[in-house]
């Protein structure tokens, strides 16, 4: 038996289309992130800088929302490493962007136990009430809307993480509101993480 | 017995230094330092503690395994990258009880002669990694961390890191990869990472629980942590339940404790009165038990024993409204989305095996996909570096074991069979 390489159930990108990142503006890093990052750069050996890799893309992000081509090339420089290396963990790791997003990234936990509770009506709402489908962002740029996998509040779900902050027990019912109260209250719309032990012991 | 690792979590200042110093943080450390290193791994071995992370591979055996030679820095890394779908207890030990973990990172250290400890956590969990930096700067001002601490004499510096996203970089040796600032993608071993480690050195990778609970052996002995669990499955443990109970939620018990008691004790049981159809015991990577298994220990061997593994002792409970061939394709999206490429059978496999449940799940289904679906994932089981390629198979072989009938339904009435008010639950 032999697999047909145009089989009709298709679901969704090939994992090996890369997408081109982004070029941008001209990009370097302010006084103050740069020194920040060069007291991150302490914590690993002189020899092993490239360790601070990951907070330099960190800082990227805080400053531009988005990992450009132009800002890959400048952390290259910072770090000590050429710049494909730094787009193949650019590439790799889920939470950062090669392209620019919404101000409120929306990310939707679909695994299991948050799908067990109702995360992809939670979406479907979403999807619906911004008018773009997952992995879209909408015209104006406010919202970016993601499937994501389990963030590990699994106790919890639906779980939506919006940019760093956690939404939990989104039931599909209230989704909409969510975005009505993001839009006027910020990230003060959002839960937070609660976190509920139980010890019956 | 009442819990230990979790006792005060749910005081409002339970993270801070010094509601720790009240309940006897820091008190393994200071007995540690009075010891020989390698005494501290003996009674570590003598406690018989196995890793919380998933294998349950013995922890003093493990730190057994670093060479005593100076002449290379030793590190110690704290795997805090808790992403297998369901788990979700590091979570509350770092964020409730961050100093706890620190005096584990930090007895570590001292075992193996490493001055330096990385905690790696996941990207997700800033808020935790924020709690763990300001539990790291109050320890170090007070002498708890940092150059000569508790004034022995010996160093030690504990860092944060923050991962970006990637649950391969849960796997011990794609942790290193990721630490060094490359792609979160397993090492070919042996060399171990206890020889040839972080930057070539030695090093141990210890999950967040099992080094909590280090400090309790420390302070109450071997004995007493024998004495907690079965035979072979000594010590506290967390337990994380979620999907369709009541209360799903974080509890610790001894491994004496049985699936059934957890699911219908601890967390409530079934939601809505309904029936048990599956539960999955130990994480998205261990096999699917019926409700027939369910009155065996949540042990590792206990686990073993009934089928299944304990894994990260995060049970997924299912209801009798779930389709268990939708359950797997959920899984399979996870897998194959997270499958980090090195390896083909995972890396191809994941993406035939998605394609194939599809199919069958919205209705398309052929006979022969049931026997192809088989034979992918019993193609990349063993075949792959880490064991990954082991884990993304078990919900497919699992549910095809006990629920082979579901899938041939979906095949021959072309739809799922089950009712659609039940599927309006999850869709």
């Amino acid at each position: 038996m032999t697999f047909h390489p145009n089989m009709p159930y298709d679901t969704g990108l090939h994992q090996s289309a890369r997408q081109l990142p982004e070029a941008g503006e001209p990009f370097a890093f302010t006084p103050e992130r740069r020194a920040r990052l060069e007291e991150i750069a302490t914590r690993y050996p002189p020899e092993r800088r490239r360790s601070a890799l990951l907070p330099a893309l960190y800082l990227v992000q805080q400053q531009q929302g988005y990992v450009s081509a132009r800002a890959m090339e400048h952390v290259a420089e910072v770090i000590g490493v050429t710049p494909a290396e730094v787009e193949d963990v650019v590439s790799y790791y889920t939470m950062f962007y090669a392209r620019p997003v919404g101000r409120y990234i929306l990310q939707v936990c679909r695994t299991l136990s948050c799908a067990l509770n109702g995360a992809e009506r939670v979406t479907d709402v979403l999807s619906r009430k911004l008018g773009i489908k997952p992995g879209d962002t909408d015209p104006t740029g406010t919202f970016t809307l993601l499937e994501v996998e389990c963030l590990g509040a699994c106790d919890r779900g639906p779980v939506v993480m919006v940019n760093d902050h956690w939404h939990e027990c989104l039931r599909p019912e209230d989704a909409e509101r969510l975005v009505d109260d993001l839009r006027t209250k910020g990230p003060g719309a959002l839960s937070g993480c609660h976190l509920c032990v139980e010890d019956k012991l | 017995m009442g819990p230990v690792l979790t006792p005060h979590v749910r005081e409002p200042d339970s993270f801070t230094l010094d509601a720790s110093l009240r309940h006897g943080v820091y008190e393994g450390l200071r007995k540690a330092l009075a010891m020989e290193p390698g005494k501290v791994i003996d009674l570590v071995k003598a406690s018989g503690l196995r890793g919380r992370g998933g294998a349950g591979f013995p922890t003093g055996m493990k730190w057994g395994f670093v060479p005593k030679d100076p002449a290379k820095p030793k590190y110690v890394c704290c795997n805090a990258d808790e992403s297998e779908p369901g788990t979700f207890k590091d979570h509350v030990l770092m964020e409730r009880n961050p100093h706890l973990v620190l005096e584990g990172v930090a007895i570590a250290c001292y075992a193996i002669g490493a001055k330096v400890g990385y905690i790696y956590i996941r990207g997700e969990f800033l808020h935790v990694a924020t709690v763990l930096e300001a539990a790291i700067a109050e320890a170090r001002a007070r002498g708890f961390l940092g150059a000569n601490i508790l004034g022995s004499g010996y160093d030690c510096e504990i860092y944060v890191h923050r991962g970006a996203g990637a649950y391969e970089a849960g796997e011990e040796s794609a942790l290193l990869e990721s630490l060094e600032g490359k792609r979160a993608q397993p090492r070919l071993r042996p060399p171990f990472p206890a020889v040839v480690g972080l930057y070539g050195c030695p090093t141990i990778i210890n999950n967040v629980e099992t080094l909590a609970n280090v400090p309790l052996i420390l302070v109450n002995g071997a004995e007493w942590f024998v004495a907690i669990g079965p035979e072979k499955n000594s010590g506290p443990k967390l337990f994380c339940i979620s999907g369709h109970v009541n209360t799903p939620g974080v509890y610790e018990a001894s491994m004496h404790t049985t699936l059934r008691q957890l699911i219908y004790h601890y967390a409530g049981g079934i939601r809505g009165g309904r029936e048990l159809k599956a539960v999955i015991p130990g994480g998205s990577s261990t096999p699917v038990l019926l409700p027939g298994a369910i009155d065996a220990p949540a042990s590792f061997d206990g686990m073993v024993k009934a089928g299944s593994m304990l894994g990260s002792a995060a049970l997924i409970v299912m209801d009798e409204t779930t389709c268990m061939v939708w359950a797997a394709e959920n899984l399979i999206h996870f897998y194959r989305h997270e499958s980090c490429g090195k390896c083909t059978p995972c890396r191809e496999g994941t993406d035939w095996m998605l394609k194939l449940l599809h199919k069958i799940e919205r209705g398309d289904g052929e006979m022969r996909d049931l026997d192809l679906l088989e034979s992918v994932a019993r193609n990349i089981n063993g075949k792959t570096l880490c064991p990954f390629g082991d884990a993304e198979v078990a919900p497919v072989l699992s549910t095809l074991q006990h629920f082979r009938h579901e899938y041939e339904a979906h095949i021959r009435e072309g739809r799922c069979p089950l009712p659609a008010e039940w599927r309006s639950g999850h869709r």
